[in-house]
């Protein structure tokens, strides 16, 4: 409206903050549930939800959620490591969890570099944007679709 | 584009709920809207029964419980322990004792205080697109304008049938073996059970300081039960501090071990107090009905419940909530129209119950998310 007539008539250098007033709308959000058949761990369901059809491709989706359940697998694998790390911690009454950073908290870096990544490299261009689970409780993949306005503006 | 998603990523939570927010200690939740400098962290809209510590740092139930009977209790009887029998035995015995109790009570209150003040693995509640998106799922079949029946949704667990239950108050499908505690009123994952002892609900990510507490506990009350018998046994002065110790310890000691029995049995079987109350796995229900969650073998068992990695915690007490501020780069005129241009999110997918939508955009920290390493 007035402000997108606005934006127009600015250099680059303001369009930044008045590209705000013509980000694209939210048009909806597809929620990507946890996948219980394997017990309490983190997992997401592979299956494809059909509103991303236009948007994306099937095999790019699955790709993703499986990465994202095998650095989940990773940060919460019962091993020789997690094990020894349980020890140490109980003998010291547990209190280097509070100076040590755990071993969960360093794959979760990872997932949120990983998801970044993501963002940028696949779902941003098709006007998509996942949101890190770990916002949400670990209990949902969220993904926003933005309205397609294909101007310029869509990177 | 990438600017403009991260300015996408709203907490709903930063919508006006109508749950009131638990008022925090320092009491500085003034209104904010007055004062857009200061952004407010999410543990100050809280929307539990809890009360928040050192900027967010510390968490407590809201009801206390006897969290200070029991370490009075402690400190009392390890304190009498010191004064009246350690110089005793010590003469007569050897210098070691103090030292053992030294150590047994400094592990025990450590354990306890990790125990009452460690969030347990609240989930946090769902945004309102969440709600919005689950009920659309599950009023296919049913009409709105009344109660629905409770909802379950079965899944199958390692070929094991298993029902979840929609927890009314958090609004999603909780996860297995997730409860809502009344008290704390609060999702807690791994759901053990409320102690009111150590004034804190006991789920996933502490039980292991829950059961460690207790062990210690165990071990430090038949220490100093052990003590003062031998004291009262070799002396042949009866001070009143032993009297009262042993009373204390006679009592607690056997109370104590059978609980850590009790807990000992579940953690061998990966069961919580809440599945064994209720016989969830023990057959009664029907044939064939086993733990799906247990390994099947003691020890992995064990592992897995005191020595998996831990899991961090999901209600980022200290991160910011997207604060009120809108890009004031542009000035105020073309600012306002921004406000009214950009919609919060929740506003602009049909909100699920009538949420009043917040005056203005909010453009989130890349990182709002803080992984805090402590508790």
């Amino acid at each position: 409206m007035r402000a997108a007539a606005i934006g127009k008539t600015f250099t680059m250098a303001e369009t930044h903050s008045l590209q705000d007033l013509q980000q694209p709308a939210v048009s909806s959000k597809v929620f990507v549930q946890r996948d219980y058949s394997s017990g309490t761990i983190s997992k997401f369901q592979t299956k494809f939800p059909s509103e991303l059809e236009s948007r994306l491709d099937k095999q790019q989706f699955e790709e993703t959620i499986q990465t994202l359940n095998n650095l989940y697998a990773e940060a919460e694998k019962l091993g020789a490591e997690s094990y020894l790390e349980g020890c140490l911690a109980c003998l010291t009454a547990y209190t280097i969890f509070l100076c040590m950073e755990t071993h969960y908290e360093k794959v979760l870096k990872k997932i949120a570099r990983y998801i970044k990544d993501q963002n940028e490299k696949i779902y941003a261009p098709r006007g998509l944007l996942l949101t890190d689970p770990i916002e949400r409780g670990l209990r949902v993949v969220e993904i926003t679709i933005f309205e397609d306005r294909s101007i310029g503006s869509g990177r | 584009l990438k600017n403009n998603c991260e300015y996408q990523q709203i907490d709903p939570q930063a919508l006006p709920t109508p749950t009131p927010a638990p008022p925090p200690h320092h009491g500085n939740d003034r209104d904010k809207r007055e004062e857009p400098k200061r952004p407010r962290r999410k543990w100050q809209v809280f929307p539990g029964k809890n009360r928040f510590y050192c900027d967010g740092r510390i968490m407590v139930a809201r009801q206390s419980g006897v969290l200070p009977l029991t370490l009075g209790l402690i400190v009392i009887t390890s304190g009498l322990f010191f004064i009246f029998d350690c110089p005793f035995l010590v003469k007569h015995l050897t210098s070691c004792i103090p030292v053992i109790g030294g150590g047994l009570f400094v592990f025990v209150v450590i354990t306890l205080l990790q125990t009452s003040l460690t969030d347990p693995g609240i989930l946090p509640r769902a945004t309102p697109d969440e709600a919005a998106d689950i009920e659309k799922q599950i009023d296919n079949t049913g009409n709105a304008s009344y109660r629905p029946p409770p909802r379950t949704k079965e899944v199958l667990i390692n070929q094991q049938v298993v029902k979840l239950k929609y927890c009314f108050s958090c609004k999603m499908f909780r996860p297995p073996r997730t409860s809502h505690c009344s008290l704390c009123d609060n999702c807690v994952e791994r759901f053990d059970h409320h102690c009111p002892w150590v004034g804190n609900c006991v789920g996933k990510r502490n039980y292991r300081f829950f059961y460690t507490f207790i062990v210690s506990l165990s071990f430090l009350t038949a220490f100093i039960f052990g003590c003062v018998t031998t004291h009262l046994a070799l002396s042949t002065k009866n001070t009143p501090g032993s009297n009262m110790e042993l009373v204390i310890c006679f009592f607690s000691v056997w109370s104590i071990l059978g609980l850590s029995g009790f807990h000992t049995y579940l953690v061998a079987s990966n069961l919580t107090t809440n599945e064994d109350i209720k016989g969830s796995w023990s057959g009664k229900s029907g044939e064939g009905v086993t733990n799906p969650y247990s390994h099947k073998n003691i020890f992995i068992n064990c592992c897995s419940v005191l020595c998996a990695p831990m899991p961090p915690s999901l209600i980022d007490r200290r991160g910011f909530l997207p604060t009120d501020e809108s890009v004031q780069t542009a000035g105020a005129g073309i600012g306002l129209a921004a406000k009214s241009e950009i919609n919060v999110v929740g506003g602009s997918s049909q909100p699920a119950s009538g949420l009043q939508e917040s005056p203005s955009p909010v453009p989130v920290p890349p990182h709002s998310h803080q992984n805090s390493s402590s508790v």
